[in-house]
């Protein structure tokens, strides 16, 4: 019972966090207030993962909230980014603010929102209940609806109504296949509300029934793959990503569609145990083959710096689904490394893009120019960050590509020549903006306020810091969750 | 537990197919909520008989939940939402009923292609109207891609869930309570933004026709 003080405050800060700032409104403090509760659930998250690291996973309430090393690591990953990007929207929110594109009402929405989004992710990733987990799904989408359409501009509101629409439809598909995988279950569990939790389902996975519990996760995986983003579903992330404020393009691309993939990981796990065959594998490694290649090609022609990271987006969380779709110790291993410095590394990058994008006044990539002269820190935040989401050595992201290209060249050769041309044709597109944004004479102007610049080279550093050497107990804790997906 | 249970369940099932056709070639709004408001009704009506058959508490519980939300709640919200943005007389011009038909009873066939393997393994009394289910899934499926104003791609949006929930009745007898009770508390907050966000699109469009929101595209 060590886990449960932890894990409820992971979800007591940001409720409360939630209700304080929708009920104190938009008073001059509420950034530091959402900071504040930001820092107070790292706080809980760091607690939580000590408590599993030194007394391995637990089950609480019930058996209805369940932590292993899985999910620990992305709690704390989770906060972690969710700290950091509070911090940057301190900033950049009021700066906005003056720039009048928002105002005290819409500052209040987004602080509440912002909370509650955490708390739904964070209820999806510690729940054991596998309804629970479409629940918070669910909620976290509605979460963000209002705040990608909260600058009220047409194409927000487009952009917030696509999001709406085809998650609704994806994660109504995953309702169905959540459906088909109680049905599975209840023939084995029995009817309680226990046949959903996936500890239990985990026992008795190999007596599943073969038939339901594959058409159960094709629908999973369409559902929740929508989330993710995997190609050919893919259509509302990048006007989401594009026309939302930037801080909720750092958490969309950075947090939420890593626990859309945590949701397709935990299912193929039940999903493989069932059939005994590699079916759940080759349809993730299918899928994320294609958004790997399809997002490549799609990043060479993109006018928005914010639309150009979110294919970006969709080309890494590709290749993070065909690492878990081909399986085994160590393209799991590279799987997980690779969510955790994407993670940091693309929300670094949507820091950077923020306050470039405040300071030229414009998303269009072409009269963004010099930020180099006019801001040096901006300007290598942008372009540490793009080398290092390319895959440059000797950041972490290279560490992790290394490792799937090295596993696929063994076990699916075939797949290494679209993933090399994919990780090729992205590079030319990415590095060629990127540099001339960067580089050259200044058209910029200086911002209002002082940007936040720390969590840029925090996450920064994390990235190279895992590409050159991971701790040993973090490599540890990687390898007992690959283990677990087996 | 006779032998009209059965009967009457498929009788509510097939009222369910049967509206959810009727919801595809519907052209006026108000119509529209009222026919979803009849789902709903059939859907209770469908519940209740397999929760009296099999003495499922629980089941009696989501019964009443769905005559609340989907039978009262949502379209009394739907009827203030249409009547507050004056669109109430609203008619949808939709070109193709025939065919939008035909494509439905295709996809009738496939709903009932793909449920058969899985539906005999069910132990639930119910258990022929998965195929049903599923059909009235990919109907209103196929009624959000046709329309092309807001307030009936919502709609198409709630007849999905009510879709599902019959899925969940007939495969098994209804998830856990739990999980019912998140999913139908998701619908309605889902409910209360999607009034805030047509009201921002008005205010942005002067118009609800989702034409308007074609805009972001790869050029």
């Amino acid at each position: 019972m060590d886990a449960l003080p932890p894990l409820l405050l992971l979800f007591v800060c940001p409720l409360a966090g939630s209700l304080a700032l929708a009920l104190l409104g938009a008073g001059n403090r509420a950034p530091e207030l959402n900071v504040a509760f930001s820092l107070a659930t790292f706080a809980a998250s760091v607690w939580l993962t000590v408590d599993i690291i030194s007394g391995g996973s637990v089950v609480v309430f019930d058996d209805q909230f369940f932590v292993d090393p899985l999910n620990v690591f992305l709690v704390a990953l989770t906060a972690f980014v969710g700290l950091t990007t509070s911090l940057f929207s301190r900033p950049y929110m009021r700066i906005e603010r003056e720039r009048g594109r928002m105002t005290a009402g819409r500052l209040r929405l987004y602080h509440s929102m912002y909370q509650a989004f955490m708390c739904t992710m964070l209820l999806a990733l510690t729940t054991n209940n596998m309804g629970i987990l479409w629940v918070a799904m669910e909620a976290a989408t509605l979460a963000t609806v209002l705040l990608v359409s909260v600058y009220r501009t047409a194409a927000s509101l487009e952009a917030a109504w696509k999001y709406f629409i085809l998650c609704g439809v994806g994660i109504a598909q995953a309702l169905f296949g959540t459906i088909l995988l109680y049905f599975a279950a209840e023939r084995v569990l029995g009817a309680e509300g226990n046949a959903l939790l996936w500890t239990h389902l985990n026992l008795v996975k190999g007596h599943l029934e073969p038939a339901i519990m594959s058409l159960a996760f094709v629908f999973l995986l369409v559902g929740y793959g929508t989330k993710v983003g995997l190609v050919p579903l893919h259509n509302w992330l990048p006007d989401a990503h594009a026309e939302g404020p930037t801080p909720i393009s750092a958490v969309l691309s950075g947090l939420l569609l890593n626990v859309a993939l945590y949701c397709v990981i935990r299912m193929k796990v039940l999903t493989d145990g069932a059939l005994g065959t590699h079916f759940a594998g080759n349809m993730m490694m299918g899928f994320g083959l294609l958004s790997v290649v399809v997002a490549a090609f799609f990043l060479s022609r993109q006018k928005d710096i914010k639309r150009m990271f979110a294919y970006s987006s969709i080309e890494h969380m590709g290749l993070m689904t065909f690492a878990f779709g081909m399986g085994g110790p160590i393209a799991n291993f590279a799987g997980l490394l690779h969510m955790t410095v994407h993670s940091l590394i693309k929300s670094a990058i949507f820091f950077a893009v923020g306050h470039a994008a405040q300071k030229a006044g414009t998303q269009v990539m072409e009269d963004i120019r010099g930020l180099m002269k006019q801001s040096p820190t901006v300007g290598w935040g942008l372009l540490l960050g793009t080398i290092a989401i390319l895959g440059m050595p000797p950041f972490g992201v290279f560490a992790s590509e290394f490792l799937i290209l090295t596993t696929a060249m063994r076990e699916h050769a075939w797949a290494t020549p679209f993933l090399l041309l994919a990780l090729g044709v992205a590079f030319a597109a990415v590095f060629g903006r990127v540099q001339s944004m960067v580089f050259g004479d200044s058209s910029v102007k200086p911002l209002a306020h002082q940007p936040a610049l720390v969590p840029v080279f925090v996450h920064l550093g994390l990235g190279l810091m895992l590409g050159l050497y991971i701790p040993p107990y973090l490599a540890r804790w990687y390898e007992q969750a690959a283990k677990l997906i087996g | 537990m006779n032998a009209y249970t059965g009967q009457i369940v498929n009788f509510f099932a097939a009222l369910l197919l049967l509206i959810a056709f009727a919801m595809l070639a519907q052209r006026r709004i108000i119509s529209l909520i009222n026919l979803f408001a009849l789902q709903g009704l059939a859907l209770v009506g469908s519940t209740l008989t397999v929760a009296l058959a099999t003495a499922q508490t629980h089941l009696m519980y989501s019964a009443a939940i769905t005559l609340v939300l989907k039978v009262a709640v949502l379209p009394y919200i739907l009827h203030r939402l249409i009547r507050r943005l004056n669109v109430k007389w609203d008619i949808e011009t939709l070109i193709n009923i025939p065919t939008m038909m035909l494509i439905g009873i295709g996809l009738v066939i496939f709903a009932f292609n793909l449920a058969l393997p899985i539906s005999q393994f069910s132990a639930s009394i119910a258990r022929g109207t998965l195929g049903i289910a599923l059909a009235c899934v990919l109907l209103s499926f196929l009624m959000m891609i046709t329309r092309s104003k807001a307030v009936p791609q919502v709609i198409g949006f709630l007849a999905m869930e009510n879709g599902l929930f019959f899925a969940a009745t007939s495969a098994t007898y209804g998830m856990p309570m739990v999980v019912e009770l998140g999913i139908a508390l998701d619908v309605l907050v889902g409910m209360v933004i999607l009034g805030v966000f047509m009201f921002q699109i008005r205010e942005q469009f002067d118009s609800l026709d989702i034409h308007h929101l074609e805009k972001l595209k790869e050029d």
